[in-house]
Protein backbone atom coordinates (compact mmCIF):
# COMPACT_ATOMS: atom_id res chain seq x y z
CA UNK A 1 0.00 0.00 0.00
CA UNK A 2 1.42 3.59 -0.68
CA UNK A 3 1.70 6.10 1.88
CA UNK A 4 -0.30 9.54 1.54
CA UNK A 5 1.60 12.35 0.24
CA UNK A 6 0.62 15.82 -0.64
CA UNK A 7 2.70 15.99 -4.15
CA UNK A 8 2.08 16.10 -7.77
CA UNK A 9 5.24 14.10 -9.27
CA UNK A 10 7.32 11.88 -7.00
CA UNK A 11 10.19 12.74 -9.56
CA UNK A 12 9.12 16.60 -9.35
CA UNK A 13 8.95 16.75 -5.32
CA UNK A 14 11.92 18.50 -4.85
CA UNK A 15 12.08 21.27 -7.59
CA UNK A 16 8.58 21.99 -6.87
CA UNK A 17 9.43 22.72 -3.28
CA UNK A 18 12.63 24.92 -3.89
CA UNK A 19 9.91 27.20 -6.12
CA UNK A 20 7.52 27.07 -3.54
CA UNK A 21 10.59 28.04 -1.16
CA UNK A 22 11.75 30.58 -3.58
CA UNK A 23 8.00 31.77 -3.83
CA UNK A 24 7.93 32.42 0.17
CA UNK A 25 11.62 33.76 0.84
CA UNK A 26 12.52 35.94 -1.82
CA UNK A 27 14.16 38.74 0.10
CA UNK A 28 16.13 36.16 1.51
CA UNK A 29 17.01 33.48 -1.04
CA UNK A 30 17.08 33.29 -5.01
CA UNK A 31 18.98 30.28 -7.29
CA UNK A 32 21.80 30.88 -8.82
CA UNK A 33 21.99 31.48 -12.29
CA UNK A 34 21.44 28.92 -14.99
CA UNK A 35 21.82 26.69 -11.52
CA UNK A 36 18.09 25.68 -9.89
CA UNK A 37 20.09 23.57 -7.05
CA UNK A 38 22.09 26.18 -5.87
CA UNK A 39 20.42 28.45 -3.48
CA UNK A 40 21.95 31.76 -2.53
CA UNK A 41 21.91 34.11 0.34
CA UNK A 42 20.40 37.48 -0.73
CA UNK A 43 22.42 38.66 1.72
CA UNK A 44 25.96 37.39 3.27
CA UNK A 45 28.40 36.76 0.85
CA UNK A 46 30.62 40.03 0.22
CA UNK A 47 34.45 40.70 -0.69
CA UNK A 48 37.30 39.81 1.80
CA UNK A 49 34.39 37.26 3.73
CA UNK A 50 34.74 33.57 3.97
CA UNK A 51 31.78 31.65 2.01
CA UNK A 52 30.18 29.10 3.57
CA UNK A 53 28.26 26.38 1.61
CA UNK A 54 26.48 23.96 3.37
CA UNK A 55 24.12 21.08 1.63
CA UNK A 56 23.23 17.05 0.93
CA UNK A 57 20.34 15.80 0.18
CA UNK A 58 16.79 16.95 0.45
CA UNK A 59 13.95 15.67 2.75
CA UNK A 60 15.38 17.59 5.91
CA UNK A 61 13.91 20.60 5.36
CA UNK A 62 14.35 23.33 6.91
CA UNK A 63 17.79 21.85 6.51
CA UNK A 64 19.74 23.01 4.75
CA UNK A 65 18.68 25.66 2.80
CA UNK A 66 16.84 27.61 5.40
CA UNK A 67 19.71 27.93 7.35
CA UNK A 68 20.96 30.10 4.59
CA UNK A 69 21.34 33.60 5.22
CA UNK A 70 23.14 36.56 6.82
CA UNK A 71 25.09 35.53 9.54
CA UNK A 72 25.01 31.68 8.44
CA UNK A 73 24.94 29.65 5.44
CA UNK A 74 26.08 31.67 2.40
CA UNK A 75 24.65 28.99 -0.03
CA UNK A 76 23.63 25.90 -0.07
CA UNK A 77 23.49 22.93 -2.96
CA UNK A 78 19.99 20.92 -2.85
CA UNK A 79 20.16 17.28 -3.87
CA UNK A 80 17.43 14.72 -4.64
CA UNK A 81 15.51 13.31 -1.88
CA UNK A 82 18.16 11.86 0.69
CA UNK A 83 20.35 11.69 -1.88
CA UNK A 84 23.94 14.20 -2.15
CA UNK A 85 23.74 17.09 -5.03
CA UNK A 86 25.92 16.70 -8.26
CA UNK A 87 29.26 17.95 -7.90
CA UNK A 88 27.90 21.30 -10.48
CA UNK A 89 25.58 22.67 -7.94
CA UNK A 90 27.64 22.52 -5.66
CA UNK A 91 30.78 24.16 -7.28
CA UNK A 92 27.80 26.99 -8.85
CA UNK A 93 27.34 27.72 -4.81
CA UNK A 94 31.16 28.17 -4.24
CA UNK A 95 31.40 30.54 -7.01
CA UNK A 96 28.38 32.61 -6.07
CA UNK A 97 29.71 32.83 -2.48
CA UNK A 98 33.62 33.14 -2.86
CA UNK A 99 34.60 36.94 -1.57
CA UNK A 100 38.26 36.07 -2.09
CA UNK A 101 38.98 35.18 1.60
CA UNK A 102 38.30 31.20 0.57
CA UNK A 103 35.19 28.91 1.28
CA UNK A 104 34.20 26.32 3.79
CA UNK A 105 31.90 23.22 2.78
CA UNK A 106 30.13 21.79 5.31
CA UNK A 107 27.78 18.69 5.13
CA UNK A 108 27.30 15.51 7.24
CA UNK A 109 29.49 12.77 6.72
CA UNK A 110 28.19 10.53 4.16
CA UNK A 111 29.73 8.62 1.79
CA UNK A 112 28.02 10.08 -1.16
CA UNK A 113 28.57 13.75 0.23
CA UNK A 114 32.11 13.12 0.40
CA UNK A 115 32.84 12.19 -2.96
CA UNK A 116 30.78 14.33 -5.13
CA UNK A 117 31.89 17.60 -2.73
CA UNK A 118 35.44 16.48 -2.71
CA UNK A 119 35.05 16.80 -6.70
CA UNK A 120 33.42 19.85 -6.51
CA UNK A 121 36.29 21.08 -4.38
CA UNK A 122 38.73 20.06 -6.82
CA UNK A 123 36.81 21.73 -9.95
CA UNK A 124 36.56 25.06 -7.48
CA UNK A 125 40.20 24.92 -7.32
CA UNK A 126 40.61 24.77 -11.05
CA UNK A 127 38.63 28.23 -11.09
CA UNK A 128 41.34 29.27 -8.00
CA UNK A 129 38.92 29.36 -4.85
CA UNK A 130 40.43 27.81 -1.96
CA UNK A 131 38.08 25.04 -0.59
CA UNK A 132 38.55 23.42 3.29
CA UNK A 133 35.86 21.19 4.61
CA UNK A 134 34.73 20.30 7.48
CA UNK A 135 32.84 17.07 7.95
CA UNK A 136 29.48 17.16 10.50
CA UNK A 137 29.88 13.96 12.78
CA UNK A 138 27.69 14.81 15.91
CA UNK A 139 25.12 11.25 16.20
CA UNK A 140 26.89 9.84 18.71
CA UNK A 141 24.91 6.58 17.68
CA UNK A 142 26.67 6.09 14.52
CA UNK A 143 30.14 4.41 15.82
CA UNK A 144 31.94 4.18 18.70
CA UNK A 145 33.62 7.34 20.42
CA UNK A 146 37.47 6.30 19.33
CA UNK A 147 35.70 6.62 15.72
CA UNK A 148 33.97 9.87 15.67
CA UNK A 149 35.29 10.84 12.46
CA UNK A 150 32.83 8.06 11.32
CA UNK A 151 29.78 9.28 12.58
CA UNK A 152 27.29 10.53 10.55
CA UNK A 153 25.92 14.40 10.80
CA UNK A 154 22.55 14.95 12.13
CA UNK A 155 20.43 17.45 14.05
CA UNK A 156 23.74 18.80 15.52
CA UNK A 157 24.03 20.30 12.17
CA UNK A 158 21.98 23.45 13.54
CA UNK A 159 24.80 24.06 16.12
CA UNK A 160 27.84 23.36 13.95
CA UNK A 161 26.95 25.67 11.16
CA UNK A 162 25.46 28.37 13.24
CA UNK A 163 29.50 28.62 14.58
CA UNK A 164 30.76 28.53 11.87
CA UNK A 165 28.38 30.68 10.15
CA UNK A 166 29.07 33.42 12.41
CA UNK A 167 32.50 33.18 12.29
CA UNK A 168 32.70 33.56 8.62
CA UNK A 169 29.94 36.75 9.24
CA UNK A 170 32.37 38.03 11.69
CA UNK A 171 35.38 38.31 8.94
CA UNK A 172 37.35 35.88 10.31
CA UNK A 173 40.11 33.85 8.33
CA UNK A 174 39.67 30.55 6.62
CA UNK A 175 42.07 29.56 8.96
CA UNK A 176 39.79 30.69 12.04
CA UNK A 177 36.73 29.69 10.53
CA UNK A 178 37.34 25.90 9.97
CA UNK A 179 38.89 26.13 13.68
CA UNK A 180 35.77 27.02 15.30
CA UNK A 181 33.76 24.77 12.86
CA UNK A 182 35.84 22.00 13.89
CA UNK A 183 35.56 22.60 17.92
CA UNK A 184 31.86 23.57 17.09
CA UNK A 185 31.67 19.85 15.83
CA UNK A 186 33.48 18.29 18.99
CA UNK A 187 31.52 19.79 21.05
CA UNK A 188 28.14 19.13 19.45
CA UNK A 189 26.11 15.16 20.25
CA UNK A 190 23.33 13.92 19.30
CA UNK A 191 20.88 10.88 19.89
CA UNK A 192 17.96 10.37 17.67
CA UNK A 193 14.84 7.33 18.38
CA UNK A 194 12.38 6.68 15.74
CA UNK A 195 9.09 5.66 15.89
CA UNK A 196 7.38 5.02 12.83
CA UNK A 197 9.45 4.91 8.80
CA UNK A 198 9.24 7.08 6.13
CA UNK A 199 8.71 7.10 2.80
CA UNK A 200 10.25 8.61 -0.12
CA UNK A 201 7.95 10.42 -2.86
CA UNK A 202 9.12 8.58 -5.70
CA UNK A 203 8.00 4.71 -3.98
CA UNK A 204 5.87 6.02 -1.36
CA UNK A 205 6.91 2.68 0.38
CA UNK A 206 7.80 2.79 4.19
CA UNK A 207 11.55 2.47 4.15
CA UNK A 208 11.61 0.34 7.14
CA UNK A 209 9.54 -1.53 9.25
CA UNK A 210 8.76 -1.76 13.18
CA UNK A 211 6.45 -3.25 15.45
CA UNK A 212 3.56 -0.68 17.13
CA UNK A 213 4.90 -0.91 20.16
CA UNK A 214 8.98 -0.46 19.15
CA UNK A 215 11.15 2.07 18.63
CA UNK A 216 14.63 2.23 17.01
CA UNK A 217 17.36 3.85 19.20
CA UNK A 218 19.95 5.77 17.39
CA UNK A 219 18.28 5.51 13.81
CA UNK A 220 19.66 7.80 11.40
CA UNK A 221 17.81 10.48 9.58
CA UNK A 222 17.37 8.61 6.49
CA UNK A 223 15.53 5.63 8.07
CA UNK A 224 19.14 3.43 8.29
CA UNK A 225 19.14 1.38 11.38
CA UNK A 226 20.11 2.33 14.47
CA UNK A 227 21.79 0.77 17.60
CA UNK A 228 19.43 -1.46 19.45
CA UNK A 229 15.32 -1.69 19.02
CA UNK A 230 13.57 -1.75 21.78
CA UNK A 231 9.79 -1.52 23.14
CA UNK A 232 8.40 1.95 22.96
CA UNK A 233 9.49 3.68 26.64
CA UNK A 234 7.72 6.89 28.36
CA UNK A 235 9.02 9.94 27.22
CA UNK A 236 11.13 10.49 30.32
CA UNK A 237 12.94 6.62 29.74
CA UNK A 238 13.88 8.01 26.42
CA UNK A 239 15.12 10.94 26.99
CA UNK A 240 16.54 9.17 29.66
CA UNK A 241 18.28 6.73 27.41
CA UNK A 242 19.99 9.13 24.94
CA UNK A 243 21.05 11.86 27.54
CA UNK A 244 22.82 8.82 29.13
CA UNK A 245 24.43 8.04 26.08
CA UNK A 246 25.57 12.14 25.59
CA UNK A 247 26.85 12.88 28.79
CA UNK A 248 28.84 9.85 28.91
CA UNK A 249 30.33 11.41 25.84
CA UNK A 250 30.50 15.07 26.67
CA UNK A 251 31.37 14.02 30.26
CA UNK A 252 29.79 17.76 31.86
CA UNK A 253 31.27 18.96 35.16
CA UNK A 254 29.06 21.16 37.49
CA UNK A 255 29.01 25.14 36.21
CA UNK A 256 29.19 24.02 32.45
CA UNK A 257 26.88 25.50 30.08
CA UNK A 258 25.06 23.84 26.90
CA UNK A 259 22.44 24.82 24.35
CA UNK A 260 19.96 22.66 23.88
CA UNK A 261 17.96 21.31 20.44
CA UNK A 262 14.98 18.93 20.98
CA UNK A 263 14.61 18.17 17.09
CA UNK A 264 11.44 16.33 15.11
CA UNK A 265 12.16 14.06 13.10
CA UNK A 266 9.10 15.18 10.88
CA UNK A 267 5.61 13.91 12.21
CA UNK A 268 6.36 14.15 15.97
CA UNK A 269 4.46 17.31 17.52
CA UNK A 270 5.67 19.72 19.67
CA UNK A 271 3.27 18.40 22.23
CA UNK A 272 5.78 15.27 22.80
CA UNK A 273 9.19 17.13 21.66
CA UNK A 274 8.10 19.51 25.20
CA UNK A 275 7.46 16.53 27.17
CA UNK A 276 11.12 15.49 26.11
CA UNK A 277 12.43 18.77 26.83
CA UNK A 278 10.86 19.15 30.09
CA UNK A 279 13.14 16.16 30.97
CA UNK A 280 16.35 17.23 29.69
CA UNK A 281 15.90 20.10 31.35
CA UNK A 282 15.47 18.25 34.96
CA UNK A 283 18.43 15.93 33.72
CA UNK A 284 20.83 18.72 33.55
CA UNK A 285 19.69 20.60 36.78
CA UNK A 286 20.50 17.50 38.70
CA UNK A 287 24.10 17.91 37.39
CA UNK A 288 24.23 21.55 37.78
CA UNK A 289 24.65 21.91 33.56
CA UNK A 290 23.01 25.44 33.22
CA UNK A 291 21.04 25.95 29.73
CA UNK A 292 22.35 29.04 27.94
CA UNK A 293 19.27 28.46 24.98
CA UNK A 294 16.79 26.05 24.33
CA UNK A 295 15.38 25.30 20.48
CA UNK A 296 12.25 22.94 19.98
CA UNK A 297 10.77 21.92 16.58
CA UNK A 298 11.25 21.06 12.95
CA UNK A 299 14.93 21.24 12.14
CA UNK A 300 16.57 18.32 10.66
CA UNK A 301 14.03 15.72 9.77
CA UNK A 302 13.46 13.03 7.67
CA UNK A 303 10.37 13.19 5.40
CA UNK A 304 7.16 12.15 7.91
CA UNK A 305 9.64 9.98 9.93
CA UNK A 306 8.07 9.78 13.66
CA UNK A 307 10.48 10.33 16.19
CA UNK A 308 13.05 12.66 18.09
CA UNK A 309 16.29 13.93 18.73
CA UNK A 310 18.25 15.28 21.41
CA UNK A 311 21.46 17.64 21.10
CA UNK A 312 23.43 19.18 23.52
CA UNK A 313 26.09 21.94 22.42
CA UNK A 314 28.76 21.83 24.93
CA UNK A 315 29.62 25.80 25.02
CA UNK A 316 33.15 27.72 25.95
CA UNK A 317 33.10 31.54 25.99
CA UNK A 318 34.13 31.67 22.26
CA UNK A 319 31.35 29.09 20.84
CA UNK A 320 28.62 30.71 22.53
CA UNK A 321 29.47 33.84 21.16
CA UNK A 322 28.96 32.35 18.04
CA UNK A 323 26.02 31.02 19.07
CA UNK A 324 24.34 33.95 19.73
CA UNK A 325 26.08 35.81 16.93
CA UNK A 326 22.80 37.47 14.94
CA UNK A 327 21.68 35.68 11.82
CA UNK A 328 18.62 36.34 9.64
CA UNK A 329 17.84 32.98 6.85
CA UNK A 330 14.72 31.91 5.33
CA UNK A 331 13.52 29.77 8.28
CA UNK A 332 15.67 30.54 11.06
CA UNK A 333 16.90 33.59 12.78
CA UNK A 334 18.51 34.29 15.94
CA UNK A 335 20.00 38.01 17.69
CA UNK B 1 34.52 -8.55 -34.02
CA UNK B 2 34.58 -4.86 -33.71
CA UNK B 3 32.22 -2.76 -31.79
CA UNK B 4 31.55 1.08 -32.85
CA UNK B 5 30.18 3.94 -30.84
CA UNK B 6 26.30 2.62 -31.84
CA UNK B 7 26.70 -0.67 -30.11
CA UNK B 8 28.11 1.37 -26.66
CA UNK B 9 24.81 2.92 -27.45
CA UNK B 10 22.63 0.20 -27.35
CA UNK B 11 24.71 -1.16 -24.25
CA UNK B 12 23.59 1.81 -22.26
CA UNK B 13 19.91 1.68 -23.59
CA UNK B 14 19.91 -2.33 -22.47
CA UNK B 15 21.41 -1.36 -19.29
CA UNK B 16 18.70 1.25 -18.75
CA UNK B 17 15.96 -0.80 -19.62
CA UNK B 18 17.25 -3.63 -16.81
CA UNK B 19 17.43 -1.37 -14.14
CA UNK B 20 14.40 0.35 -14.99
CA UNK B 21 12.67 -3.25 -14.69
CA UNK B 22 14.96 -3.99 -11.19
CA UNK B 23 14.57 -0.73 -9.33
CA UNK B 24 11.79 -1.82 -7.04
CA UNK B 25 13.89 -4.82 -6.16
CA UNK B 26 16.71 -2.59 -5.74
CA UNK B 27 15.09 0.05 -3.40
CA UNK B 28 13.48 -2.84 -1.72
CA UNK B 29 17.08 -4.21 -0.90
CA UNK B 30 18.48 -0.71 0.05
CA UNK B 31 15.55 -0.23 2.43
CA UNK B 32 16.63 -3.39 4.87
CA UNK B 33 20.36 -1.82 5.11
CA UNK B 34 20.41 1.88 3.86
CA UNK B 35 18.24 4.43 3.26
CA UNK B 36 15.78 2.73 -0.21
CA UNK B 37 16.40 5.07 -2.47
CA UNK B 38 19.32 2.99 -4.70
CA UNK B 39 16.81 1.64 -7.22
CA UNK B 40 16.00 5.35 -7.71
CA UNK B 41 19.38 6.39 -8.22
CA UNK B 42 20.41 4.18 -10.71
CA UNK B 43 17.10 4.37 -12.78
CA UNK B 44 17.29 8.20 -13.04
CA UNK B 45 20.97 7.64 -13.90
CA UNK B 46 20.73 5.55 -16.43
CA UNK B 47 17.64 7.44 -17.79
CA UNK B 48 19.73 10.37 -18.22
CA UNK B 49 22.52 8.66 -20.07
CA UNK B 50 20.11 6.80 -22.16
CA UNK B 51 18.21 10.72 -23.03
CA UNK B 52 21.59 12.39 -23.33
CA UNK B 53 23.17 9.63 -25.73
CA UNK B 54 20.45 10.26 -27.99
CA UNK B 55 21.30 13.27 -29.22
CA UNK B 56 24.75 12.67 -30.08
CA UNK B 57 25.07 12.19 -33.70
CA UNK B 58 26.34 8.85 -33.35
CA UNK B 59 28.58 8.47 -36.87
CA UNK B 60 30.47 11.32 -36.07
CA UNK B 61 31.37 10.62 -32.12
CA UNK B 62 34.09 8.19 -30.94
CA UNK B 63 33.66 6.02 -28.34
CA UNK B 64 35.49 8.32 -26.01
CA UNK B 65 32.84 11.17 -26.22
CA UNK B 66 30.19 8.82 -25.80
CA UNK B 67 31.32 7.12 -22.65
CA UNK B 68 32.07 10.81 -20.57
CA UNK B 69 29.01 11.92 -22.22
CA UNK B 70 27.36 9.22 -20.30
CA UNK B 71 29.50 10.10 -17.09
CA UNK B 72 28.34 13.82 -16.95
CA UNK B 73 24.55 12.67 -17.60
CA UNK B 74 24.64 10.62 -14.98
CA UNK B 75 26.60 12.54 -12.59
CA UNK B 76 24.62 15.35 -12.81
CA UNK B 77 21.49 13.52 -12.89
CA UNK B 78 22.21 11.67 -9.57
CA UNK B 79 24.83 12.69 -7.00
CA UNK B 80 24.65 10.14 -3.94
CA UNK B 81 26.87 7.67 -3.92
CA UNK B 82 26.40 5.97 -7.29
CA UNK B 83 26.42 8.86 -9.55
CA UNK B 84 30.45 10.24 -8.48
CA UNK B 85 31.33 6.02 -8.79
CA UNK B 86 29.42 5.35 -11.99
CA UNK B 87 30.74 8.23 -13.55
CA UNK B 88 33.98 7.81 -12.40
CA UNK B 89 33.64 4.32 -14.17
CA UNK B 90 32.63 5.50 -17.55
CA UNK B 91 35.19 8.41 -17.27
CA UNK B 92 38.14 5.82 -17.13
CA UNK B 93 36.82 3.57 -19.70
CA UNK B 94 36.35 6.63 -21.72
CA UNK B 95 40.21 6.81 -21.13
CA UNK B 96 41.08 3.37 -21.87
CA UNK B 97 40.06 3.75 -25.24
CA UNK B 98 41.12 7.44 -26.12
CA UNK B 99 41.43 7.84 -29.71
CA UNK B 100 39.70 4.88 -30.87
CA UNK B 101 37.51 5.16 -33.66
CA UNK B 102 36.09 1.37 -33.01
CA UNK B 103 36.69 -0.95 -30.29
CA UNK B 104 38.57 -4.92 -30.64
CA UNK B 105 37.71 -7.35 -28.05
CA UNK B 106 41.00 -6.74 -26.22
CA UNK B 107 39.73 -2.92 -26.16
CA UNK B 108 36.40 -3.47 -24.46
CA UNK B 109 38.11 -5.80 -21.72
CA UNK B 110 40.25 -2.86 -21.08
CA UNK B 111 37.23 -0.70 -20.81
CA UNK B 112 35.29 -3.02 -18.81
CA UNK B 113 38.51 -3.35 -16.56
CA UNK B 114 38.75 0.49 -16.22
CA UNK B 115 35.46 0.64 -15.55
CA UNK B 116 35.75 -1.42 -12.14
CA UNK B 117 38.99 -0.13 -11.33
CA UNK B 118 37.44 3.56 -11.57
CA UNK B 119 35.04 2.45 -9.20
CA UNK B 120 37.44 1.08 -6.96
CA UNK B 121 39.30 4.39 -6.47
CA UNK B 122 36.78 6.99 -6.66
CA UNK B 123 35.05 4.97 -3.19
CA UNK B 124 38.23 3.94 -2.22
CA UNK B 125 36.42 0.73 -1.19
CA UNK B 126 38.51 -2.99 -0.90
CA UNK B 127 36.68 -6.18 -1.77
CA UNK B 128 35.36 -7.56 1.07
CA UNK B 129 33.67 -4.11 2.24
CA UNK B 130 30.43 -5.02 1.37
CA UNK B 131 30.05 -2.49 -1.71
CA UNK B 132 29.87 -2.96 -5.47
CA UNK B 133 33.52 -3.17 -6.08
CA UNK B 134 32.71 -6.89 -4.39
CA UNK B 135 31.04 -7.58 -7.74
CA UNK B 136 32.69 -5.09 -10.25
CA UNK B 137 36.19 -6.41 -9.00
CA UNK B 138 35.92 -10.23 -9.39
CA UNK B 139 33.66 -8.95 -12.63
CA UNK B 140 36.61 -7.50 -14.13
CA UNK B 141 39.18 -10.20 -13.02
CA UNK B 142 36.88 -12.81 -14.54
CA UNK B 143 36.63 -10.72 -18.09
CA UNK B 144 40.68 -10.79 -18.08
CA UNK B 145 41.36 -13.84 -17.58
CA UNK B 146 38.96 -15.31 -19.89
CA UNK B 147 40.47 -12.98 -22.49
CA UNK B 148 44.10 -14.18 -21.72
CA UNK B 149 42.25 -17.54 -22.26
CA UNK B 150 41.44 -16.47 -25.70
CA UNK B 151 38.08 -16.54 -25.24
CA UNK B 152 35.50 -15.04 -27.20
CA UNK B 153 34.13 -11.57 -26.06
CA UNK B 154 30.26 -12.74 -25.30
CA UNK B 155 32.21 -15.85 -23.23
CA UNK B 156 34.47 -12.82 -21.71
CA UNK B 157 31.32 -11.33 -20.33
CA UNK B 158 29.69 -14.61 -19.38
CA UNK B 159 32.27 -14.73 -16.65
CA UNK B 160 32.78 -11.70 -15.80
CA UNK B 161 28.29 -12.01 -15.05
CA UNK B 162 28.77 -14.76 -13.51
CA UNK B 163 31.59 -13.80 -10.99
CA UNK B 164 29.57 -10.63 -10.66
CA UNK B 165 26.50 -12.65 -9.82
CA UNK B 166 29.01 -14.98 -6.67
CA UNK B 167 30.76 -11.89 -5.94
CA UNK B 168 27.11 -10.06 -4.97
CA UNK B 169 25.95 -13.27 -3.04
CA UNK B 170 28.79 -13.36 -1.31
CA UNK B 171 28.40 -9.22 0.57
CA UNK B 172 25.39 -11.45 2.34
CA UNK B 173 28.06 -12.76 4.63
CA UNK B 174 30.06 -9.78 4.73
CA UNK B 175 29.95 -7.16 7.70
CA UNK B 176 29.44 -3.10 5.88
CA UNK B 177 32.93 -1.66 5.86
CA UNK B 178 31.80 1.44 3.53
CA UNK B 179 28.76 3.67 2.93
CA UNK B 180 25.14 3.98 4.83
CA UNK B 181 25.36 0.68 6.09
CA UNK B 182 29.24 0.59 7.53
CA UNK B 183 27.15 2.01 10.58
CA UNK B 184 25.18 -1.00 11.02
CA UNK B 185 27.87 -3.79 12.28
CA UNK B 186 26.66 -6.64 12.49
CA UNK B 187 23.09 -5.76 11.61
CA UNK B 188 24.40 -6.01 8.20
CA UNK B 189 25.20 -9.88 7.95
CA UNK B 190 22.51 -11.59 5.87
CA UNK B 191 21.68 -8.51 3.55
CA UNK B 192 23.16 -8.83 -0.29
CA UNK B 193 24.79 -5.19 -0.70
CA UNK B 194 22.54 -3.27 -3.58
CA UNK B 195 25.07 -1.64 -5.15
CA UNK B 196 26.37 -5.18 -5.87
CA UNK B 197 22.94 -6.39 -7.20
CA UNK B 198 22.34 -3.54 -9.18
CA UNK B 199 26.17 -4.12 -10.83
CA UNK B 200 24.72 -7.68 -11.75
CA UNK B 201 21.97 -6.05 -13.67
CA UNK B 202 24.09 -3.53 -15.25
CA UNK B 203 27.04 -6.36 -16.37
CA UNK B 204 24.14 -8.34 -17.15
CA UNK B 205 23.04 -5.76 -19.28
CA UNK B 206 26.24 -4.85 -21.05
CA UNK B 207 26.62 -8.83 -21.66
CA UNK B 208 22.71 -8.56 -23.70
CA UNK B 209 23.17 -5.31 -25.22
CA UNK B 210 26.19 -6.13 -26.96
CA UNK B 211 25.19 -9.68 -27.78
CA UNK B 212 23.76 -9.47 -31.28
CA UNK B 213 27.13 -8.10 -32.33
CA UNK B 214 29.26 -10.93 -30.85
Amino acid sequence: MQTKKIINDGNRAVDEMLEGILAAHPRHLRSADGSPRSIIARDGPRPGKVGLVIGGGSGHEPTFLGFVGKGLADAAAIGNVFASPPPDPILECAKAVSGGGGVLFMYGNYAGDVMNFDMAAEMAAMDDIEVRTVLTTDDVASAPRDQRQKRRGVAGNFFIFKAAGAACDRMLSLDEVERIARKANDHTFTMGVALSPCSLPQTRRPNFEIGADEMEIGMGIHGEPGIARGKLGSADAITDEMLDKIFAEMAPKRGDKVAVLVNSLGSTPLMELYIMNRRVKQRLDDIGVSIHATWVGNYCTSLEMAGASVTLFHLDAELQTMLDHPCDCAMFRAG
Amino acid sequence: MTIETADLKRMFDTIAEAIEADKDRLCQLDGVIGDADHGIAMALGFNAVRDALASLNLAVTEPTVLLNTAAKSFLNAVGASSGPLYATAFMRAGAAVKGKAALADADFIALFQAMAQGIKDRGKAEPGEKTMVDAWQPAAEAAAAASVAGKTLAQCLEAALAAAERGAEATKDMIAAKGRSSRLGERSLGHIDPGAASAVTAIGAMRKGLASDL
